[in-house]
């Protein structure tokens, strides 16, 4: 007897421990009547726009979320679910644009990708008509992303090593405010800067470098501010363990400190790359466009993807020019998811191992 | 070539702070000298000041002589790099380099300093991990990641790490305050061991540790929070757990401090 009202007592304020919980399908039982009830009622209510479809579909899970679990489960698990609910709803407006982008994109761009389109310039070819190809678009974006990247790669990387392991006072702290400027500098101001510095104060003609100078000043300051982060994630135990063995500091940097962060900082640089190779317009500024094949970077115009993008797409009514804008478009995606699967492989390969 | 230290006079900073104020004391070589005392009291101030990894800390520095036998560390045509490479460290958190497999870890010091050749390099490996107690747990996978390893084997490829080198003085961190009871034991035995060679230099807040490994025991005490840590004595082990001249260690060994 004493025994059980000892355990009785022992309940913190006569709280039971247990209550009624929802089964673990019950979010997406809610989920699939939301949508089914939302489709209803978009339909019902005569509405165009899928996406309003789906909002209020996004809201009557929500709701009903909410009303459902305060039913059974009680307030405060009931604003559990709702914040749950908040952050799934979130994610999926996030997610659905970059899905139907690419789905959309694949669609109208995979029957004009073939063989021809990646070997073939627009040489020749009639704007109007069929055929022709990417193939100087594709050319001229390697040449100029890779130029721009061997420009900005090595600067901005050694901008973020002094400032992470050497700035200190005034320099560090303008270097850093005009990187943070930089970041801000719209790509169509970089262009017209070396328009009027390259191009006409020096008096060079269109070429790809000359954009490639343009994407470099885009593509520096992300590649110190990423950089920068990563080297500020190195533990400072480490630069101080190999200072105690005798290595100079150079060194300590060189071997130490860029092995442990060679990681982020290839995802920083490839973001960069990926960034950069998506411009237009200081690339229509200064590389001029072309629908012949020019290999020299250094002399002529060129073509870029971007470019060639638009010079496609902004004829009016010419089913062509459409057709092949999206191959390019769905060429240009793939070439940057591409860089993007690269430079997670590299952070994977080159991260630190904890392993055994 | 265990060398001997003499300090006289040396105080620390940490930009306008007074960290540690006019310390003098002698190390003998081929011995454990502990230092003791309570927390911010300047006692792993002082042991960066030995090796100037003290002034690594930006606005961080030091006044006075460290003399390493008859060289002064701060003499103004030294260079603190070279003076690493005679004394070494081993700091409170293991900290193996993480990109480095453990063959590559123990020998970085010597790799950086431009060292090539395999068979010194193989060598090296297998007489560090022999000396640092370590050789006989990882001899069959020295190419894998330092950073697997235990806590209490990290801190042992550390010491291997640092006597690679071939250091005068080993200048030890609180080693052990990271590692349980085991790996502890596994530690102060090899510092009883690595005495017969080197000059070692420990900090720790375990007094019974430094009763158990020092040869030599300094007590730094500070008058009260903001004020520069001073050292009260510097002893035979022995003599201050057991009849300290300052009433001051008495009372922290006893537990009646603070």
């Amino acid at each position: 007897m004493t025994v059980t009202a000892v355990v009785e007592d022992a309940r913190p304020m006569g709280r039971p421990l247990t209550a009624n919980r929802l089964p673990k399908w019950a979010p997406a039982a809610v989920a699939v009547a939301s949508i089914a009830l939302g489709c209803g009622i978009g339909a019902g209510a005569g509405l165009a726009s899928h996406l309003q479809w789906g909002l209020i579909s996004a809201a009557l899970f929500l709701l009903i979320s909410y009303g459902v679990s305060a039913r059974v489960e009680g307030r405060r698990q009931a604003k559990d679910r709702f914040a749950t609910s908040v952050v799934w709803v979130a994610f999926i407006l996030a997610v659905v644009p970059l899905v139907a982008l690419t789905v959309y994109t694949v669609q109208q761009g995979i029957d004009v990708v073939d063989g021809n389109f990646l070997s073939h310039s627009m040489k020749g070819v009639l704007q109007s008509g069929p055929g022709g190809g990417i193939y100087h678009a594709l050319i001229g974006t390697l040449e100029q992303v890779g130029l721009a990247t061997a420009i900005a790669a090595p600067i901005g990387l050694l901008t973020a090593v002094y400032l992470v392991e050497y700035g200190r006072g005034k320099l560090a702290k303008a270097v850093t405010f005009f990187v943070d400027v930089m970041t801000g500098i719209p790509s169509i101001v970089a262009g017209l800067f070396i328009l009027s510095l390259w191009n006409l104060a020096l008096g060079f003609g269109y070429s790809g470098f000359s954009g490639s100078l343009a994407l470099a000043i885009l593509m520096m300051p992300v590649v110190v501010r990423s950089t920068e982060e990563m080297l500020k994630l190195v533990p400072n135990e480490l630069r101080e363990a190999s200072y105690a063995l005798g290595v100079p500091k150079w060194k300590t940097i060189l071997r130490i400190v860029l092995p442990t962060a060679i990681g982020g900082i290839t995802t920083g640089v490839m973001l960069a790359v990926a960034r950069i190779t998506g411009e237009t317009a200081p690339v229509m500024m200064l590389v001029f466009g072309a629908d012949y094949i020019n290999n020299n970077p250094f002399d002529g115009p060129q073509q870029s993807l971007p470019m060639y993008i638009w010079t496609q797409y902004s004829q009016v009514n010419n089913d062509f020019g459409y057709a092949r804008a999206w191959g390019a478009a769905l060429v240009l995606i793939a070439f940057v998811m591409g860089l993007n699967l690269i430079a997670r492989g590299i952070a994977r390969w080159r991260s630190p191992k904890a392993g055994h | 070539m265990a060398k001997r230290i003499d300090v006289s006079g040396l105080s620390a900073y940490y930009g306008t702070t007074k960290a540690i104020e006019d310390i003098s004391m002698s190390i003998e070589p081929r011995s454990v000298t502990a230092f003791i005392g309570p927390s911010g009291c300047g006692k792993s101030t002082f042991l960066r000041t030995l090796n100037r990894m003290h002034e690594v800390i930006p606005g961080a520095r030091v006044e006075g002589k460290v003399l390493l036998d008859d060289e002064n560390l701060y003499a103004s045509n030294v260079d603190p790099v070279a003076v690493r490479r005679s004394v070494g460290m081993v700091f409170q958190r293991p900290n193996p380099f993480p990109t480095m497999s453990i063959y590559d870890n123990v020998i970085a010091g010597l790799r950086l300093a431009g060292v090539k050749k395999k068979s010194v390099l193989d060598e090296v490996v297998e007489r560090s991990l022999k000396g640092a107690n370590l050789w006989k747990e990882v001899h069959n996978r020295l190419n894998k990641p330092g950073a697997g390893l235990s806590g209490g084997q990290q801190q042992r490829l550390c010491i291997a790490r640092a006597i690679a080198v071939e250091p005068q003085v080993l200048l030890m961190d609180e080693p052990c305050s990271a590692l349980d009871p085991i790996s502890t034991l596994a530690i102060e035995d090899l510092i009883g061991e690595l005495k017969e060679q080197f000059t070692i230099v420990i900090v720790t807040h375990n007094m019974q540790q430094a009763a158990r490994v020092s040869d030599r025991t300094a007590f730094f005490n500070l008058a009260g929070v903001g004020q520069p840590g001073k050292l009260v004595e510097l002893d035979d082990t022995q003599r201050i757990f057991s009849n300290p001249s300052v009433q001051a260690t008495e009372d922290y060994i006893s537990g009646r401090f603070g």
